[in-house]
């Protein structure tokens, strides 16, 4: 297709169409509104369905029930909507359903502001509500990759039947960029442990309770091996002039794209800098930082939150190496200049 | 599975002939207590289905509470739902499959308490499903603590003295409170005790399920049942007790029935054409160059001005030119509640490299369209940057020296062409000649697509130009 200048938010909805999603429930929160009302616009105008729920806790719901009966079905929000699905998305677990949520991740604690950071990703890569569980996690940083990744996002959740997670924040929610769709149209698979109201499936049960401590442990050990395979197959990263660095800066959206700016400068100046950046978070590209920490002298951490991310980046290099940090919350985008001279300082303190 | 299917003497199709799910070597009795009202009410939805050969196309939803294994008997598709959520779940498998006939059987504490929002929205919504409502006033699952339905003065776990207004409320009446709403159009209480309410249940049973499968619309039914377990009564006590203090408070009967005006509604039917759905998206078949002719040195330039001067506008403008020609480009707004105070602004970034942060602090072109803009951003401009000032609104010159000044009467160019409103198409002209980047026909192109009306276009195209000339000019 032609490429159109278009908000990442709006082109969630494009691409989830060609993907074959037939059903959107959701309500409105800043800054993710657009993703409902682009799918209010455009899911009608071929009989899809689209529902404004009456609370995020029911738009979970719906996409549970409409997970249950084989379409492919998603939901949209940001952090305090996100803490209300927690329950939904357990339950979506637990009875291994496929769908897709778009979390435009916004401040906090609390009601925060509407401004973008980077601090649901406890909540959405960790797991969130109870139990033990994880979400595919996929981590655009541009109007393209919210795109592309919401059509990847259906393709794993069938495959897997998990919840697979777009991670984004306001500012790629927010900004227009050109984005090339593709030129065809997918449809859901049949899914034949689905109930749709058919004697073909009259015998399936969608599920998550399971009284006996042997049942469940079962189901435990199941999810435990799906989760294994994800992050034996799934892992996806991108590499930003990564080619002898000896300090590796991870990021992923928004930041990625100021790390970009700040490394590009910071190479010109004979800086050994690059940038790892992962592009699914769960499954986090491990063995891609194992490799790095190999060469790589120091790990530069940077998310605008107070550090979550950096956690899982200790871990996957068994703190081998030392990893600094800048964070920055509240809403505040940090400036390029700012995150230039914070790489700066940490790599004076590598050589020295 | 075939076992679950074959029909056994007494209980019908619907129900399974052995319950098979069920935890434990017993797979013929049910997990219900003696005197249990579930077992008789999945008893009487098994027959109507079955009697209207609806097993099939029938999805039952399994709340939380005691009949949460309800599909341990249910011959049917079964979906089990977080507690208090059936009817959202249900929501989403109706309009998943609209053929179906979707069951939402709630207790109490489930319907009345934790998931009062979905049942009222649901409901609201005239969702295509039969509400089976189990109102026995007590949390039984859990242990006998109170349900929102539980009589003033009952005693429970959790109101040992029992239920005081003051501090419990009162009990809630959900059937009435249900037919207040447009959209539903049968709702009915029953007491599921003597023969004469165990036959009314029956029918209307058999009326919600029957209404449902006409397309119909939302149908609710409310039937009090005993849990003697919860109640601590013996079984007969807990039906007398259901006649003498349940019913005068929760009165059977039918509460609202516009059933017979009711006229069948059917969802709209999935277009599966592929060009359809590219039209609907409004996607254009083709290839947008992916590099341009010349090599762009990134611009980032900030337009800002105030609500309505269409500063935004022009940004998107400028950005779907630049993407045109195979340029990297992109755009974002000040978003949120300055977007309401009436100063307005947006990055936009244009290059030959793949971009980097879109959000542009420090621009190498600001376009201040009014006062607070220059205010606001004039210090932010790099060294040797460019910034157009609209002289038609702001009076005074710049406050430093290492900067291109660039003076423009964006308003009063605007208003010689004839719309004062198209300053922000002048200030696209004076940015193209000022910055060779990309061509006048490239800009005229996307006017043409995001103006719709042949005069606004033409005063547009005008504008354009005025604001090119008046830049070559400098």
């Amino acid at each position: 297709m032609k490429k159109e200048l278009i908000k990442g938010n709006e082109a969630v909805i494009k691409g989830a169409i060609l993907s074959g999603c037939t059903h959107f429930f959701g309500y409105p929160i800043t800054p993710a509104s657009e993703i409902a009302q682009a799918a209010a616009h455009y899911l009608p105008l071929t009989g899809r369905t689209f529902i404004q729920a009456e609370s995020e806790i029911a738009a979970i719901n719906m996409v549970y029930g409409a997970a249950s009966a084989g379409v492919r079905t998603m939901t949209a929000s940001s952090g305090p909507g996100l803490s209300l699905k927690q329950e939904g998305i357990s339950y979506l677990a637990g009875a291994e359903l496929p769908a897709v949520i778009v979390d435009v991740m916004r401040a906090g604690p609390g009601l925060g502001n509407i401004f973008p950071e980077q601090s649901d990703y406890n909540q959405m890569v960790k797991g969130g509500g109870h139990g033990d569980y994880k979400n595919v996690v996929l981590a655009p940083n541009c109007a393209q990759e919210m795109c592309d990744m919401t059509m990847q996002a259906f393709e794993l959740a069938d495959q897997y039947r998990v919840t697979v997670v777009v991670l984004t924040d306001g500012n790629i929610g927010q900004t227009m960029e050109p984005v090339e769709f593709p030129e065809e149209v997918k449809k859901a698979p049949f899914k034949e442990w689905s109930v749709q109201g058919d004697a073909k499936t009259r015998k399936n049960l969608i599920t998550s309770i399971y009284m006996s401590t042997d049942a469940l442990s079962k189901l435990n050990i199941r999810l435990q091996k799906k989760y294994a395979e994800i992050e034996a197959k799934e892992q996806m990263w991108e590499d930003f002039l990564i080619d002898g660095a000896e300090m590796v800066v991870v990021a992923y959206g928004i930041m990625s794209r100021i790390s970009q700016n700040a490394i590009e400068e910071l190479r010109a100046k004979g800086l050994k800098v690059g940038m790892m950046r992962p592009k699914t978070l769960f499954p986090f590209p491990k063995k891609r930082l194992q490799e790095l920490a190999k060469t790589a002298k120091t790990f530069f951490v940077t998310e605008m939150c107070a550090g979550q991310m950096i956690d899982d980046v200790k871990l996957a290099i068994e703190h081998r190496r030392p990893v600094e940090f800048y964070g920055c919350y509240g809403g505040r985008t940090p400036a390029v200049e700012e995150l230039k001279e914070a790489i700066e300082l940490a790599y004076k303190k590598m050589v020295r | 599975m075939e076992k679950m299917e074959t029909v056994v003497k007494g209980k019908p199709e619907a129900l399974c002939a052995t319950f098979d799910r069920k935890e434990g070597s017993d797979k013929q009795t049910t997990h219900y207590c003696p005197g249990c009202g579930h077992g008789r009410v999945h008893k009487l939805i098994a027959e109507a289905l079955s009697d209207m050969g609806l097993g099939d196309k029938t999805v039952f939803i399994s709340p939380v509470g005691c009949s949460v294994f309800a599909y341990y008997y249910m011959n049917t598709g079964n979906v089990q739902a977080p507690h208090g959520r059936a009817p959202a779940v249900a929501t989403g498998v109706s309009r998943a499959n609209p053929n179906s006939i979707v069951i939402s059987y709630q207790g109490d504490g489930d319907l009345a308490a934790i998931g009062t929002a979905e049942i009222l929205h649901a409901a609201n919504r005239g969702e295509h499903l039969s509400v089976f409502f189990i109102n026995n006033a007590i949390y039984g699952m859990t242990g006998g603590q109170m349900a929102p339905t539980t009589l003033l003065g009952q005693k429970t776990q959790t109101t040992p003295r029992g239920r005081s207004a003051m501090n419990e409320g009162h009990p809630i009446r959900m059937a009435e409170i249900i037919a207040t709403l447009e959209a539903p159009i049968y709702v009915e209480r029953t007491s599921c005790t003597d023969t004469k309410g165990i036959m009314k249940t029956r029918k209307a049973i058999r009326k919600a399920i029957k209404l449902q499968s006409e397309k119909k619309g939302f149908t609710f039914v409310e039937i009090l049942t005993a849990c003697p377990t919860g109640w601590k009564k013996t079984p007969s006590d807990s039906i007398k007790w259901i006649q003498n203090e349940l019913e005068p408070y929760f009165k059977p009967g039918v509460y609202k029935d516009v059933s017979d005006k009711a006229e069948p509604l059917h969802r709209p039917e999935m277009i599966m054409d592929s060009e359809e759905i590219f039209k609907s998206l409004g996607l254009k078949k083709g290839k947008t160059p992916s590099s341009s002719a010349a090599a762009v040195e990134e611009k980032r330039i900030k337009i800002a001005g105030f609500g309505g001067q269409g500063a935004l506008t022009a940004g998107v403008m400028m950005a779907t030119a630049g993407m045109n020609e195979g340029l990297n480009v992109s755009w974002i707004p000040s978003y949120g509640p300055e977007m309401r105070g009436g100063t307005a602004n947006c990055s936009v970034i244009v290059s030959s490299k793949r971009i980097g942060n879109p959000l542009v602090r420090n621009p190498n072109i600001l376009i201040a369209m009014n006062g607070p803009s220059l205010d606001a951003f004039e210090n932010d401009v790099v060294q040797g940057g460019t910034i157009v000032v609209n002289s038609s609104l702001i009076e005074r010159k710049l406050s430093r020296s290492d900067v291109k000044a660039v003076y423009v009467p964006l308003t009063d160019i605007a208003a010689k062409v004839g719309l004062k409103a198209a300053a922000n198409s002048v200030a696209l002209g004076v940015f193209l000649g000022l910055e060779n980047i990309f061509s006048r026909e490239g800009i005229y192109e996307v006017l043409k697509t995001s103006l719709k009306k042949k005069d606004a276009l033409e005063i547009n195209i005008k504008a354009v130009n005025a604001g090119f000339e008046f830049a070559k000019t400098l």
